[in-house]
C-alpha cells in the first residue's frame, strides 16, 4: 500500500506499523518500546494525520493506506 | 553569585561557581549556543567544545537518509543538553506540533519557542507567542520563550508559566549588537525567571554587555558559526560572558561628567 512519508508517496507492507515504517527508512533496528535495539539514541519522532504518535505507540499503531506521515529528526539551527 | 573560580575550562555543573540554573538544572555555562549556520558538522562540533557550552539548540526538519551525520548524536557524544527550537514556525498551532515532535524524539520537555511573524523579520508574533507558550506549558513543557525586547511581553510570558525569557537584541542573524538596553535592563529588573539575551549578537563585547545588564545567560548561533574562525569566536564568547557576569557582579562605577583624577594631587614635587 502507499502512504505520504515526508510530502512523497512511500510504498509499505499492507497493514505494517511505525515501527516497521521507522526501521525501514532509518535502517536501524527498533525494540517494540521504540528505543534503538542498538543503545545509541534514534532521535526521530513520527506525526501520522497531524497527530504525534507517541513513541510508546509505535509498535502497535498500523498504517493505513493513504496515510499522511512526517517523520522527523534534529537537524542544525537555532 | 560566589567566588572567582568562574573560568573552569571544561567546568561541570557540579564544580563550577556560578552556576546557570533553570528548571533546577545546574548549567555550568551561561553561553547556550546555537547551531544553525555551520557550514560543516566537524566545524560546528570544534566550536561548541571551544565555547564551553552545555546547552545548544536544534531544529526540528524532516528526517533525510542522506544526511544521517547526526547533529544529536554529536550533542549527546560531547554531553552538551539539546534545547530543541520551533524555528520556521509562523502559528501556535505550528509551534505545539512542533514541540511536541521534539518531546518524542528528544526526550525532553524543555523548548525554545519560537512563533515569527515573518520571514523578512523573524521578529516574535506576540499573539501567537502567548498562546502558544500557554497551551504548551499546560501541556507540560519547559517553555524558553523568545520574545521581543518588550518588558511588558516579558512578564506576561513568565506569568503564563514560562521557564525562562528570551528577549532579543535585535533581529536574528543581523550581528547589531543590543539595540535597546534600557529595556533589557527592565526586563532583567523585573523578572523571577531566568532572562537569555537570545539573537542580534555580533561579536563577544555584546555578549559581555548582555551580562553586565543583568542577563543570565546569553544564546547566540550566527556570530559563531559564521564567523571567519569559529572555534575561535566560540572561546572569545565563553570569555565575553564570563567577563560580564563578573563586571555586573563586581559592581562598576558611576559613570560622571568630568574627569576624576586617580593620582593624588597632593605631596605633588615641586620644580622651582
Amino acid at each position: 500500500m502507499n502512504i505520504t512519508l515526508n510530502g512523497t508517496v512511500h510504498a509499505v507492507e499492507d497493514g505494517a506499523s511505525v515501527t516497521t515504517l521507522i526501521s525501514q527508512v532509518t535502517g536501524r533496528n527498533l525494540a517494540p518500546s521504540g528505543q534503538a535495539a542498538d543503545g545509541r539514541k534514534l532521535g526521530v519522532a513520527v506525526a501520522r494525520n497531524s497527530e504525534v504518535v507517541p513513541r510508546s505507540q509505535w509498535f502497535v499503531t498500523a498504517l493505513a493506506e493513504g496515510d499522511d506521515v512526517e517523520l522527523v529528526t534534529a537537524v542544525q539551527g537555532g | 553569585m560566589a567566588g572567582t573560580t568562574v573560568a573552569g575550562a571544561a567546568g561541570t555543573a557540579q564544580h563550577t561557581a556560578d552556576p546557570f540554573i533553570v528548571d533546577g538544572v545546574h548549567l555550568g555555562s551561561r553561553l547556550i549556543m546555537g547551531t544553525g549556520g555551520a557550514p560543516s558538522l566537524d566545524g560546528l562540533g570544534a566550536a561548541l567544545i571551544a565555547s564551553g557550552t552545555e546547552l545548544t539548540t536544534v531544529a526540528m526538519r524532516r528526517y533525510s537518509p542522506a544526511e544521517t551525520g547526526s547533529l544529536f548524536q554529536l550533542l549527546v557524544d560531547h554531553n552538551i543538553r539539546v534545547l530543541p527550537n520551533t524555528a520556521g514556525c509562523f502559528t501556535a498551532r505550528d509551534a505545539v506540533m512542533t514541540a511536541e515532535l521534539a518531546r518524542e524524539a528528544l526526550e525532553t520537555d524543555w523548548v525554545k519557542l519560537e512563533v515569527i511573524a515573518d520571514e523578512h523579520t523573524l521578529l516574535p508574533d506576540a499573539v501567537e507567542l502567548v498562546d502558544a507558550t500557554e497551551q504548551l506549558v499546560n501541556r507540560g513543557f519547559k517553555v524558553f520563550a523568545y520574545t521581543n525586547d518588550d518588558p511588558v511581553l516579558a512578564l506576561r510570558l513568565e506569568n503564563l508559566g514560562a521557564t525562562a525569557v528570551m528577549p532579543l537584541g535585535s533581529p536574528i542573524g543581523t550581528g547589531l549588537g543590543i539595540l535597546n538596553p534600557h529595556n533589557i535592563e527592565l526586563i532583567v529588573s523585573r523578572a523571577s525567571v531566568p532572562v537569555v539575551l537570545d539573537a542580534g549578537i555580533g561579536t563577544a563585547s555584546d555578549a559581555a554587555l548582555a551580562m553586565e545588564l543583568g542577563c543570565d545567560a546569553v544564546l547566540l548561533a550566527t556570530a559563531v558559526t559564521r564567523a571567519q574562525n569559529p572555534a575561535m569566536m566560540g572561546e572569545a564568547f565563553k570569555h565575553a560572558v564570563i567577563a560580564g557576569r563578573l563586571a555586573k557582579a563586581a559592581g562598576r562605577i558611576p559613570r560622571r561628567e568630568h574627569a576624576l583624577a586617580s593620582s593624588a594631587m597632593e605631596g605633588r614635587a615641586e620644580f622651582l
